[in-house]
């Protein structure tokens, strides 16, 4: 993009002096005036803007304030909120469940990845040397990746009927394994809910994987192969290096939403068996939704996005060297 | 650099046809020709391709089953074809009694609403970040950039207490669907996006229309609006999708049951309505995302790997 004064890429209403404006030699700078800015249309994409600076404010950046400053304070909807220092933090920090929780959330985010991250690459490095049915195979994919997760929820939830008369079950039995209990105990409960997170998910991600796969330079490949590399070896060495930051990206967002994860253990378990599936982000939502304990819960959550801050830059770090080289 | 940029625009269609045959991937026309590599080549795809329809179309067909048969039907022999004979009335009874349309009526109330917010002030703030571009511009771009590294947990609950109580007006939005319909406009993933798109639009172009005259306004519905309908229209099936699949958020601001959307209507009846009731209230509310997403596959899928190009 070459550089352009502003003045040139002033909007302006009168049609002689655009011309004049817009003309490529530099136009010499002249003391901003308030007139004179808005007779050079300098108000239009103030007007253009103002829709969305509002929702910003109100929707996004004011409650990330917010966010930042709740946890310091009493807040409920009656009365004024009132500093209250660090009695929030303390407050969470001592409640006997939140080890359980982090415990939980770590553990589905490590289980989601360990199962979660090989399956799409290995779809979409499949997938990218399909020629002729790849949009049907685009399609079955993705096809679970649509399903309102409520009804994928409430459908897995019947399949994981723990009796022997259950779904899976029934499958399992026919060859000889289980009955299994799935959601109804503690061990079980929690690789359950990450089997349909993967299922739900998996499909998505290996879109995206295969869009970095089609857009890998096909000179690579032919490099390799007269080098004598055979088909693995140019997966390995060419697709999954041209690969690292599509990867990387997909697996530090997959990181931070895995810790954030909700509606998964809390439509399927609601917390249970034992609190085997109480994930951090299901703290704050009985925080604040069922005590109304705002304070508490923007504390957790303050805590939870400098956890997830610090993860963040911690992956960063460790995979720099990966990423550059 | 005009002149690549000039590529860059070429007709969608051509573009889309690159994509979609690549010259050559890891396995070459060569390798393909060998007999292992052929076996191989088809037994994954008979392997793949199995699974891919147990997995993903497997449940969709087997919850249509389960819609149509009675509750005996299914707990008692899940994988029989339907021995009782097939139970249309299902989908009727559930219509009626779980009010399946009612609560599909407010999901695609819901879900348009938000993507008019969205498309709107999406487009309007790409159209200054990238055309317009006053001084200003990079400050506001970088305030939008910013929260995308914001995790969404911190301002669950201020973003909440902003819609019970909303400042400076103080109205509540609780249990209308402007609690939606508001903060959904508020999406620096989107706004991203289309300002990425609206920078490949030739700046020549501009040039031109306003040395010929064309006011701002005029600019945005006459070049800008019909340069960008593909990507307004990708944005605007994804966000009918996700909206589609919202859950949490709607449950927490439309608590009254008079609006709320599908999902969280199953999720209250769940296990309180006979099970066969529920599978067909299920199937119904899976229809219209599955219907559009056959419709609008190649926009969304084209959307999503798109996203995943600039997530990384």
């Amino acid at each position: 993009m070459p550089p352009i004064s502003s003045a040139t890429l002033a909007p302006d209403a009168s049609p002689a002096r655009e011309a004049e404006a817009h003309s490529p030699r530099p136009v010499p700078r002249r003391r901003p005036s308030i007139v004179r800015w808005y007779r050079r249309g300098g108000l239009v994409p103030v007007l253009f803007a103002i829709p969305g600076i509002l929702a910003f404010t109100y929707f996004s950046w004011g409650p990330i304030v917010s966010g930042a400053i709740m946890g310091f304070q009493r807040t409920n909807l009656i009365d004024d909120a009132t500093w209250v220092g660090l009695t929030n933090f303390a407050y969470v920090l001592s409640d006997p469940v939140l080890p359980q929780a982090v415990g939980n959330t770590v553990y589905f985010a490590v289980l989601g990845m360990l199962f979660g991250f090989p399956a799409p690459l290995v779809l979409a490095v499949y997938m990218a040397e399909l020629r002729r049915s790849r949009a049907l195979f685009n399609t079955l994919a993705y096809l679970p990746v649509v399903i309102p997760p409520i009804v994928a929820i409430l459908l897995w939830k019947y399949f994981y009927d723990p009796s022997a008369d259950g779904l899976f079950n029934q499958i399992l039995g026919a060859v000889g394994i289980g009955p299994l209990p799935w959601l109804n105990a503690s061990a079980s409960a929690m690789p359950s809910i990450v089997l349909e997170v993967i299922w739900a998910t998996a499909g998505g991600t290996a879109i995206i994987y295969l869009a970095a796969i089609t857009s890998v330079k096909p000179e690579l490949y032919e490099a390799a192969e007269i080098d004598g590399s055979g088909i693995w070896r140019r997966i390995w060495h060419v697709t999954l290096p041209q690969l690292r930051g599509v990867i990387l990206a997909l697996v530090l967002l997959q990181l931070i939403g895995t810790l954030q994860v909700f509606t998964e253990p809390y439509v399927f378990t609601g917390g249970g068996p034992d609190n085997a599936t109480v994930t951090v982000l299901m703290l704050i939502y009985s925080y604040a939704f069922q005590y109304g304990d705002y304070g508490a819960a923007t504390a957790l959550s303050f805590l939870l996005a400098i956890a997830l801050a610090i993860v963040s830059v911690v992956y960063l770090l460790a995979t720099r060297k990966w990423s550059r080289s | 650099m005009t002149d690549t940029r000039l590529i860059t625009v070429t007709p969608a269609r051509a573009r889309r046809k690159a994509a979609e045959a690549p010259e050559r991937s890891a396995i070459s026309d060569a390798d393909r020709r060998r007999p292992s590599v052929k076996a191989t080549m088809t037994t994954l795809q008979i392997a793949f391709f199995s699974f891919l329809v147990i997995a993903g179309v497997g449940p969709i067909l087997w919850l249509a089953k389960a819609a149509l048969s009675t509750t005996q039907d299914t707990i008692s022999q899940p994988f029989a074809w339907f021995p009782s004979g097939i139970q249309w009335g299902n989908l009727a009874a559930a219509w009626e009694q779980i009010q399946v349309g009612r609560y599909l009526a407010n999901t695609a109330v819901m879900a348009l609403g938000s993507t008019i917010s969205t498309v709107v002030v999406t487009a309007s703030l790409a159209y200054v970040i990238s055309i317009l571009r006053p001084r200003w511009a990079k400050f506001l771009s970088g305030a939008i950039l910013v929260t995308l590294f914001v995790p969404g947990v911190i301002s669950l609950v201020p973003l909440y207490l902003t819609v019970v109580d909303v400042p400076l007006v103080g109205v509540s939005l609780i249990d209308t669907y402007w609690a939606v319909w508001l903060p959904a406009a508020a999406n620096a993933f989107t706004v991203l996006i289309v300002s990425r798109f609206f920078d490949e639009i030739p700046r020549e172009i501009i040039e031109a229309a306003r040395v010929d005259g064309v006011g701002p306004l005029r600019m945005f519905f006459i070049i800008v609006l019909p340069f960008s309908k593909s990507i307004l229209g990708v944005i605007a099936v994804l966000t009918i999708l996700n909206s589609w699949k919202d859950f949490l958020w709607p449950m927490l601001v439309l608590p009254g049951s008079e609006l709320q959307p599908i999902s969280v209507a199953l999720a209250r009846v769940a296990g309180k309505t006979d099970l066969s009731l529920q599978m067909s209230a299920m199937l119904l509310g899976l229809l219209i995302p599955i219907a559009v997403f056959l419709i609008f596959q190649r926009q969304i899928l084209k959307g999503v790997s798109m996203s995943g190009g600039i997530k990384g």
